[in-house]
């Protein structure tokens, strides 16, 4: 009970003070400084309609790579906490009629769906991390439904590291022709969809990049979703 | 008060009294997963300007009529090392499990002792 009271009290002392702070910051408010620039010159510096998109792969490209980073190195830190000697499913009872039959006839639409969002990252609201969990969800969905049911790991594993491979690599190859780190070539270099900016083909490396993340953040959340979801056998620690 | 402020204030609050009254370790991985919606929420509406859209410049959005991008690809970010911070807390979570069979911190506390 006194420790109720202490958080209580805690808390709207740190509540107060967030006010206080927050009351000087007038909401609604134009004061863009950065974002202005970005907002401005997005369209011919990266080819991108979403600047959001824009932000995150292009002019900040490398905290993007550093954030996959840490997505790869949360899996495998999972992977290595429940790391037992033998797991494997333990799930008794199927999944309903209802689960199972939804789970193999939406299967492809939600693929289809996630592949959509990250191929469409620089024209929609969406991209790469959304488009991979969306994936893993559809594996999410098999995983529940069917009590045998286990992702090849001989694809999945190679996939996530060609992927993360593959940002690398295009990061390379813009050192190599501009001189920088994940410059944006098939954009600044080669000039591919200028005339279309809007669509599909545009935008230079972002489909591209964006593909491979969609491809890695499936790969390594449904990792997680199997690490999380076998068990060890009975007496087996 | 503006309201988006006060929601957020209002998450971020109610995530840090459930870390520190709960005793049940889920429970608290919830309040942190509270507290990082607050926390979002307040970027975001941090970033906000009155009256404009989304910034995609397509269907007649102007650079002058889309909001500020960089608190928005800012909170992209977090969300996903919010999911990478949550799934290694729940896997520690789970070992605690199987080692004292109790998810109560108080008890946890007393059988290392």
């Amino acid at each position: 009970m006194v420790k109720r009271i202490f958080a209580i009290v805690f808390i709207l002392i740190i509540g107060f003070w967030m006010a206080k702070a927050l009351d000087q910051v007038p909401f609604g408010q134009d004061r863009m400084l950065v974002g202005k620039y970005y907002l401005e010159h997005v369209k011919e510096e990266t080819g991108a309609v979403n600047a959001v998109t824009a932000v995150v792969v292009n002019y900040r490209g490398f905290d993007t790579l550093g954030e996959v980073t840490v997505l790869f190195i949360a899996s495998t830190g999972v992977a290595a906490l429940l790391w037992r000697k033998k797991r494997k499913r333990t799930a008794k009872t199927e999944g309903s009629v209802v689960l199972t039959t939804g789970a193999r006839l939406l299967l492809p639409f939600i693929m289809l769906f996630g592949v959509y969002i990250f191929i469409h990252g620089h024209l929609t609201p969406g991209g790469g991390f959304p488009g991979g969990a969306t994936i893993a969800t559809a594996f999410l969905f098999l995983y529940l439904a069917f009590t045998v049911y286990e992702v090849d790991h001989k694809i999945f594993e190679p996939l996530e590291g060609l992927a993360g491979v593959g940002y690398v690599t295009v990061g390379l190859i813009g050192l190599a022709i501009g001189g920088y780190f994940l410059f944006d070539w098939i954009w600044q270099t080669w000039g591919i969809g200028k005339e279309n900016i809007g669509r599909l083909l545009s935008a230079g490396f972002i489909p591209i990049i964006y593909t491979l993340i969609g491809i890695k953040v499936g790969t390594e959340l449904t990792g997680i979703v199997d690490n999380m979801i076998k068990e060890p056998e009975e007496g087996g620690q | 008060m503006n309201p988006y402020y006060f929601a957020s204030i209002a998450l971020i609050l109610i995530g840090l009294y459930a870390i520190l009254a709960k005793r049940n370790v889920l429970k608290m991985l919830v309040g942190l997963s509270i507290m990082e919606t607050g926390v979002n929420l307040l970027l975001i509406s941090v970033g906000y300007v009155s009256g404009r859209s989304a910034p995609i410049l397509s269907e007649g959005i102007t650079p002058d009529r889309a909001v500020d991008p960089i608190p928005q690809a800012l909170v992209l970010t977090a969300i996903v090392i919010g999911v990478a911070t949550t799934a290694m807390a729940l896997s520690v979570v789970i070992n605690l499990y199987e080692k004292y069979k109790t998810l109560n911190v108080e008890e946890i506390r007393r059988l290392r002792g």
